[in-house]
């Protein structure tokens, strides 16, 4: 278990953004191994719509930032052929919902080749998926894909909340010998942080959840874009007597079952936040895995604050759909806190 | 109402103004006709050597065909697709190349793969059911055989560009059917190869079917050579049954990407004399007669007709082929007779480079069932003694 603060504005570092960070990652992993090639839609002269491969192209070149005709499923499938010749392709998919032209490659060939070769042919690619809502996009430009690559054996799936973990788990994966979907927060991009990119914090790596705020009495599991909401509510909750502990799962796959169900055995109750549908999403998946393993220390059946179960909404109507703190501290006002008064006296 | 709709006003758009093909069409596009070698005077410039190996190879390929048709009716493969027919396609592929270049097969290249020299035991596991791919890949620069249509083309321009950028001298082949070419991966992979002018070059086994659908009802294109032009590169369309055209052809190919002169799709013409598969049953989607002109154009017919027309091919020649293609067919048997080795660990043993948690688990689970079922079958041992 990890505890990290989510901003590192105490320790009088100069802030950055989650952009940054990420740019940063990308460039220092070049500088570092010239294996690592990035290709996408824009990202060349461009730098990326989100501007995240500012600069790449102009220090490394366009044979290792390339500007890539407009389609994904040909952007993935080469660099599945580039990792085939050893090298470690980063791919930009430009937009949640721009990536599912590329899920035959991710699902058929990246998550497979490793396994489907009996190790020969690794796949060291990491394929950077800006998503999720909160910046008022149009239809395609909102979706939480998550769930889709976390039901796909043979690929992890990384998503900072933090911008030191936008460095840190971008680093690791590009440095992973395995596929690694990295899921980009959007709304996160121009969040802010105390943090040097000359002197990067250490983190924790792939497989690794992170216990954001220490409580006692229920714990948030939540990850992305969620985690400042979560937060937030954490804080919101002190009003109401709640000392809520908030666990950024960081790695959805790997699953760090260990960090999270040592918190809800502490505190007896959880609630799982995340913006993707709730049907069939992450939490039915982490919130199960919690019934099997702390049945004897919950108090409350474990919830769930999810997205709606809809198409993403248009962005005037986004804000009924996103999970936030007043819906959150809603869920954990149902943690059936009466009998424990009741029982208490 | 548009300008379009106005009556009595021509709509006269000025072009726009700078406005100009990035490469002429005129010498991308192929012969009306599917170019031929084999019983023309050019066919008698061709190496005397090279025809006899070409020979060996077919009649190889055949009689390899047929083997594993053999092995799968007796349950010995799980499935198989034949290439029965398309033999001068699948070694003239194989032998285009050098030993540094890459082979990107789909599922019913096994006999291109073997004819780059691959074991065919181990290009036939994926058929077989006992491991998806069977070899390494790196080490016989022969990527998997790949069954969602198509979806190989783009990794043969990725692996060809990655070699591109690191300077070596390699060239990627990349395999795919008449059906295939109307998957986008197809399309994406050549609009890809021909903007970064990698060194790749498209084979295209039009056989006629994609499995029981017939091309007429795959594209309208004059022919799946002309889908070159549209992406910029030169479509070549060949009699796929002629082993010496395709030979050429596909050299020529590998040569021009060598050069730096970039990708090129070649189409050859040939037919599925069998079925998909033996699980397919063709007698539903065509008949006999369609099938009867195919086996007078039969691939090792034609060249043995040119061999044994120049006086190059002896009796003892034609022994010698029919030897080595039974010593092939022995050595299939035996082994694929044989059980398969498993081991059911390796079901976790390569999803990831460290197994998850969760994987450790499900590891454990397996493992504690096997040994109940051991400790079962030792307990009915004891019973029945």
């Amino acid at each position: 278990m990890t505890t990290t603060a989510v901003a590192g504005t105490a320790t009088g570092r100069k802030p950055a953004t989650m952009a940054q960070a990420l740019t940063r990652a990308m460039r220092d992993a070049m500088a570092a191994d010239p294996a690592v090639h990035v290709l996408g839609e824009d990202v060349g002269q461009l730098g990326g719509v989100f501007r995240i491969t500012q600069g790449l192209a102009e220090e490394f070149g366009e044979d290792r930032c390339t500007d890539t005709p407009l389609a994904e499923a040909g952007i993935l499938g080469t660099a599945v052929g580039m990792a085939m010749y050893g090298l470690r392709p980063v791919v930009e998919m430009q937009f949640d919902a721009f990536g599912y032209p590329a899920f035959e490659q991710l699902v058929s060939h990246v998550s497979r080749m490793r396994n489907r070769t009996r190790g020969a042919t690794p796949m060291p690619l990491t394929i950077r998926v800006p998503y999720g809502g909160g910046i008022g996009g149009v239809e395609h430009h909102g979706d939480s894909s998550e769930a889709y690559y976390m039901a796909t054996p043979g690929l992890h799936v990384l998503t900072p909340g933090t911008v030191a973990d936008a460095y840190g788990l971008l680093r690791a994966a590009i440095a992973s010998d395995d596929p690694v979907v990295f899921m980009e927060p959007k709304r996160l991009y121009w969040s802010k942080a105390g943090w040097d990119p000359e002197r990067p914090e250490e983190v924790p790596g792939i497989g690794r959840a992170v216990v954001r705020r220490q409580g006692t009495t229920a714990t948030l599991v939540t990850y992305g874009p969620s985690v400042p909401v979560c937060m937030e509510a954490a804080e919101a909750a002190r009003e109401e007597g709640w000392d809520l502990e908030v666990v950024d799962l960081r790695s959805l796959v790997p699953f760090d079952e260990a960090t999270v169900v040592e918190s809800v055995r502490r505190t007896g109750r959880a609630v799982v936040v995340h913006e993707s549908p709730g049907f069939a999403g992450p939490g039915g998946e982490i919130a199960a895995r919690i019934g099997e393993r702390c049945f004897h220390y919950l108090e409350a059946p474990v919830l769930r604050v999810a997205g709606l179960d809809i198409p993403y909404p248009p962005p005037m109507l986004e804000k009924h759909h996103l999970p936030g703190v007043d819906r959150v501290l809603d869920a954990v006002s149902r943690l059936q806190w009466e009998a424990e008064w009741t029982e208490g006296g | 109402m548009t300008v379009l709709e106005q009556p009595g006003r021509a709509y006269h758009p000025a072009p726009p103004p700078a406005w100009k093909p990035r490469t002429e069409a005129a010498p991308l596009l192929p012969d009306p006709e599917p170019y031929r070698v084999l019983g023309t005077s050019a066919a008698e410039k061709a190496d005397a050597g090279l025809l006899r190996e070409l020979y060996g190879a077919l009649v190889t390929g055949r009689r390899y065909n047929e083997q594993a048709t053999t092995l799968t009716k007796q349950g010995r493969l799980a499935v198989y697709p034949s290439t029965t027919g398309q033999e001068a396609c699948q070694v003239a592929a194989a032998r285009a190349l050098r030993p540094q270049d890459w082979l990107f097969p789909s599922y019913r290249d096994t006999l291109a793969a073997v004819a780059r020299g691959l074991d065919p035991v181990q290009a036939l596991t994926l058929l077989r059911g006992d491991w998806h791919t069977g070899y390494d890949p790196a080490e016989h620069r022969i990527a998997p055989l790949c069954t969602p249509l198509a979806t190989q083309l783009p990794h043969a321009v990725g692996l060809a560009r990655a070699a591109m950028l690191k300077g070596d001298d390699v060239v990627a082949l990349a395999m795919v059917g008449d059906g295939g070419t109307s998957e986008g991966d197809f399309h994406e992979a050549l609009n890809f190869a021909a903007v970064w002018r990698t060194p790749v070059v498209f084979l295209v086994q039009n056989n006629g079917f994609a499995i029981s659908v017939p091309l007429a009802k795959q594209t309208a294109a004059p022919s799946l050579a002309h889908k070159a032009v549209g992406y910029g590169m030169p479509g070549r369309l060949i009699d796929g049954n002629d082993a010496l055209a395709a030979y050429e052809v596909l050299t020529e190919a590998v040569e021009r990407a060598r050069g730096g002169g970039g990708p090129t799709l070649v189409e050859a013409v040939t037919y599925r004399m069998d079925a998909h598969t033996n699980a397919d049953d063709a007698t539903r989607y065509r008949t006999d007669s369609e099938v009867e002109p195919w086996r007078a154009h039969d691939p090792i017919a034609l060249l043995e007709a040119e061999l044994t027309g120049r006086g190059l091919l002896e009796e003892a020649d034609a022994a010698a082929a029919r030897a080595a293609a039974e010593e092939l067919a022995a050595g299939m048997r035996e082994r694929l007779h044989a059980d398969a080795e498993l081991d059911p660990m390796d079901l976790f043993a390569h999803v990831y480079a460290e197994p998850t948690q969760q994987l450790r688990e499900q590891e454990s689970m397996l493992r504690a069932e096997l040994a109940a079922e051991l400790e079962a079958e030792d307990d009915e041992r004891e019973e029945t003694r």
